[in-house]
Parts: C-alpha cells; sequence; structure tokens
C-alpha cells in the first residue's frame, strides 16, 4: 500500500511546494495583523469609522474565504485590477484574517482601564504617543494567545489556494497524484506536514506568551 | 497682572442628559492658593477637577487659566470651541493626581516619570532622566526607581504619580481623592507629600478631598459643594469652626461623626 520510494521521490517536490505554503502564511498573517490592528485603531481614533468597520468586518467574516479568493481572483480582472495568483491569495488570507485580528484586538484595547487613558491625557501625552507607549504595550501580551490561534487557522487555510491554482502543497499534491495516480502517500505527507507545522507554531506562540508576561505581576 | 486668577470657572456648567452635575459655577482661584473641595458624593467636586483636566467636555461657560481660555479659543475677538492643539497648549499648565494612581504598570518608577518629559516636552533622556530621580527623592522613593507599580505599595504608587505629575512643570496641580483607596497606615505618607510641594513649590494646588483634618491644616481655602454649587466657602478657620450654611452643618456633623 505504501511505497517508500515513491515517498522519497515526491519528497523534494513537495518540500519547495512546503515553502509557497509557508510564505504565503507568513505574507498573509504579518497583513492580517497590521490591517488588522489599523482597522482596531481606526475605530478609537475616529468613532465615526467604527460603523462602516463593523459592517466591513461582519461581511467578510460571513462569507467563506473561497468565496473572497475566487472574487480577488477572478472577478476584480474585470473591474482592471490583474492579480497574480498567488497575490490575489496572500490578499484574500490577509483580508479575511485582518476582519478576525480586527476583533481581538479591539478586545485587548476595551481592556485597558480608563485610567490609562486619562493618565495620558493629565501627561498631554499625543494620540500617538499613548498608543504607542501606553495602550500597545498592555493591550498586545494578552492577545497573543488570541493571534497566534489566528495564525495557525490561516496557515491550515492555504491549501484554498489550490482552487486558483497556486503551487503550494495541496495543489502539488494533486498534480502528483493526477500523474502518477498515486494519491496516497503525497495527501498523506501533505497532512503530515500540516501537522508538524501546527504543532511548532503552538510551541512558538507559547514561548511568545511567556516572553511577553515577564513583567513581574500586576 | 498680577491679581489676574490662576484659574477662572466662569459659568461653568456640566450636564448628562437631564442631570445637572454642575449648575453655572463661578470660581476663581489664586496663583499659588491651595483650595480644598469638599462635599457629598454627587455634588460635583471630582467633575470640577475633571473639567479643568479637559477629561469632561462642558457645556456651558468658559474656563480660564492665567487669563487664557482652556475650553475656547479667540478667534477675531470671539470665544469659539478650542481645538486639540489649543487644548494641548493651555492643558500643559496643568497636572493631575488620581484616586486609582493611574501609573503605567509596563514600566518602572523612573520610566513612569520620564516618558512624558521626553516625548511632550522633547527632553533628552539624561536630562529626564536626572530630573526624574531628583523629583523621587523628593517623595522618598530614591530606592525604587527601577521598580514596576505592582511591586510598590498604594502610597508608594501614589508618590510616584506625583512625582510624574511634577515631572512636567505643572503651575497648578489636581488632586482628586489622593488617599481615597490607601490603607489607612499609608494615608499619612501621601499627605506628607503633598504638605512639602505646598511649602517648597509654586504650586496652585485643587484637592476634592475627604481629610477634614488635612484641609484644616493645609488649605487656604475650603470650598462646600452641593447638588452642583459651591454652597459655601471661606477660610478654613471660619468654614470649620464656625460654618453658616445649614447643609454645611449639616455635612461637617456627619462626617466629623464618621470620623
Amino acid at each position: 500500500m505504501w511505497d517508500w520510494a515513491f515517498t522519497f521521490e515526491i519528497l523534494p517536490t513537495l518540500a519547495k511546494a512546503a515553502v509557497i505554503s509557508i510564505e504565503a502564511t507568513l505574507f498573509g498573517f504579518v497583513l492580517a495583523a497590521t490591517l488588522g490592528l489599523v482597522l482596531a485603531l481606526l475605530r478609537i481614533a475616529f468613532p465615526w469609522t467604527a460603523w462602516p468597520i463593523s459592517v466591513l468586518v461582519e461581511l467578510i467574516r460571513s462569507t467563506p474565504l473561497l468565496i473572497q479568493i475566487f472574487f480577488l481572483y477572478f472577478v476584480f480582472p474585470s473591474f482592471g485590477v490583474t492579480l497574480d495568483a498567488f497575490t490575489a491569495g496572500v490578499l484574500a488570507l490577509g483580508i479575511h484574517y485582518a476582519a478576525y485580528c480586527s476583533e481581538v484586538y479591539r478586545a485587548g484595547f476595551d481592556n485597558i482601564p480608563r485610567g490609562q487613558w486619562e493618565a495620558s491625557i493629565a501627561l498631554n501625552l499625543s494620540p500617538w504617543t499613548t498608543f504607542r507607549d501606553i495602550i500597545i504595550p498592555q493591550a498586545i501580551p494578552p492577545i497573543v494567545p488570541a493571534l497566534g490561534n489566528y495564525l495557525v487557522a490561516l496557515f491550515k487555510e492555504t491549501p484554498l489556494l489550490s482552487a486558483i491554482a497556486v503551487l503550494e502543497l495541496m495543489q502539488t499534491a494533486k498534480i502528483i497524484g493526477s500523474e502518477t495516480f498515486r494519491y496516497t502517500e503525497p495527501i498523506t505527507l501533505v497532512g503530515l506536514f500540516f501537522l508538524a507545522m501546527s504543532l511548532v507554531s503552538a510551541t512558538f506562540i507559547r514561548a511568545a506568551e511567556r516572553l511577553l508576561n515577564r513583567r513581574p505581576a500586576r | 497682572m498680577t491679581d489676574r486668577p490662576m484659574v477662572r470657572f466662569d459659568k461653568v456648567s456640566k450636564r448628562y442628559g437631564p442631570l445637572t452635575v454642575l449648575d453655572s459655577l463661578e470660581l476663581d482661584i489664586a496663583r499659588n492658593e491651595k483650595v480644598a473641595i469638599i462635599g457629598p458624593s454627587g455634588s460635583g467636586k471630582t467633575t470640577v477637577l475633571r473639567m479643568l483636566m479637559t477629561l469632561e467636555a462642558i457645556d456651558d461657560g468658559v474656563i480660564w487659566v492665567e487669563g487664557e481660555p482652556l475650553t475656547h479659543m479667540e478667534r477675531n475677538g470671539k470665544l469659539i470651541p478650542a481645538d486639540r492643539a489649543h487644548i494641548r497648549k493651555i492643558r500643559a499648565k496643568i497636572g493631575m493626581v488620581f484616586q486609582s494612581f493611574n501609573l503605567f504598570p509596563h514600566m518602572t518608577a523612573m520610566a513612569n516619570c520620564i516618558e512624558a518629559p521626553i516625548t511632550v516636552l522633547g527632553m533628552n533622556r539624561k536630562e529626564a532622566e536626572e530630573r526624574a530621580a531628583g523629583l523621587l527623592e523628593m517623595v522618598g522613593l530614591s530606592q525604587k526607581k527601577e521598580h514596576y507599580p505592582a511591586q510598590l505599595s498604594g502610597g508608594q504608587q501614589q508618590r510616584v504619580a506625583i512625582a510624574r505629575a511634577l515631572a512636567m512643570r505643572p503651575k497648578i496641580m489636581l488632586f482628586d481623592e489622593v488617599t481615597s483607596a490607601l490603607d489607612p497606615e499609608l494615608v499619612g505618607e501621601v499627605l506628607q507629600v503633598i504638605r512639602r510641594l505646598g511649602s517648597e513649590h509654586d504650586l496652585t494646588m485643587l484637592m476634592v478631598t475627604h481629610q477634614m483634618g488635612f484641609a484644616k491644616e493645609f488649605a487656604d481655602r475650603v470650598c462646600f459643594f452641593y447638588q452642583g454649587k459651591i454652597c459655601e466657602q471661606g477660610p478654613p478657620k471660619a468654614f470649620f469652626g464656625n460654618p453658616q450654611n445649614e447643609r454645611t452643618k449639616q455635612f461637617l456633623h456627619a462626617v466629623l461623626e464618621a470620623g
């Protein structure tokens, strides 16, 4: 049933594809974490943006990621915006998870006691300094676990990019399968790879959490 | 110039919905004057400090600081609501110490005291640290510079908060029930620091307090607030020795009875 020789033969091809999956994850998550933060900050800095942003966030969270990927890749060209498959995929992942991340940041900001804002006003700190030095350093450490969960979730959704033929792991495994009529090894390997990477990221996230919370207990 | 009040509340009102918290308040505070504000809860006394610190918007009237409007600015001889830049400029003269300390928990005592001087006043780090060290010494905490707020007692945290506010060189200091959250045995050390400030620095001070003994000994003037108005005010000797208003008598009776 399991062919070891075949396994070793396809391993280099899959490894190359894994790099694409990891790249898509990293770019996608950097975009999600940054854009999510920007959305959460906008809501606080300009209260009138709260309503449009919550509509946008709801819209993104309530539609399947796959549709958003298709939209960016197949529909945007009719508006004159043509993206290559990888870019469209990373954008869709990033925007989709930015919606989730913005809610996480919002919860983090909501947990900052009002006294911290008031002390910042009393010390005449500018809004920018208040965010940079007072609010963000206190808001981020507690939400690292939640952001980390979304990193792992985003990573596990990268196989969706196979639908627009990004040569990531899943697409590569499918191609190997259709060319050799052997699916057992490639699909199993892809599954094992995701399992291993998810476990490794979980360890990193826990380490980051410990590092950020090293400060003396509050 | 010299008789211009440091702070002037000119018919200032504050409402929350149908509730009038302050009703056309008129109050002048002279340079270096120490004013104690007392009154029952809900009388609007804390709101006075919060409006002056610009933590609360006002609904009517104008607040003046050293002859300049704080809540408004002059354009073509008319007063229009102040923009952020104007508020920040005038607000730089005012510092505040809060009931719940509000230190930045992720920063050491030293870092708490140099944050604003560096980022707002543009001081270099070395100068800011030297000044902060001096202030922390004045409040008796030179040994605790590198401690985080969580490692300090309430009294120590409050003294750091006082040093932090002073680091911005305010002309006016606001104290909002600064000993109310402290265990009784820690109250003295904080009041001692405030006493020292009063005698050694040119500072106009407004304090909302429940410490009648301290108000009596420290303040130049006591203002008694009741239902959003100043019900009675005067030098502490007359105020505590011979109150005129029935409300004042009742309040003092109740407070002295309790404490």
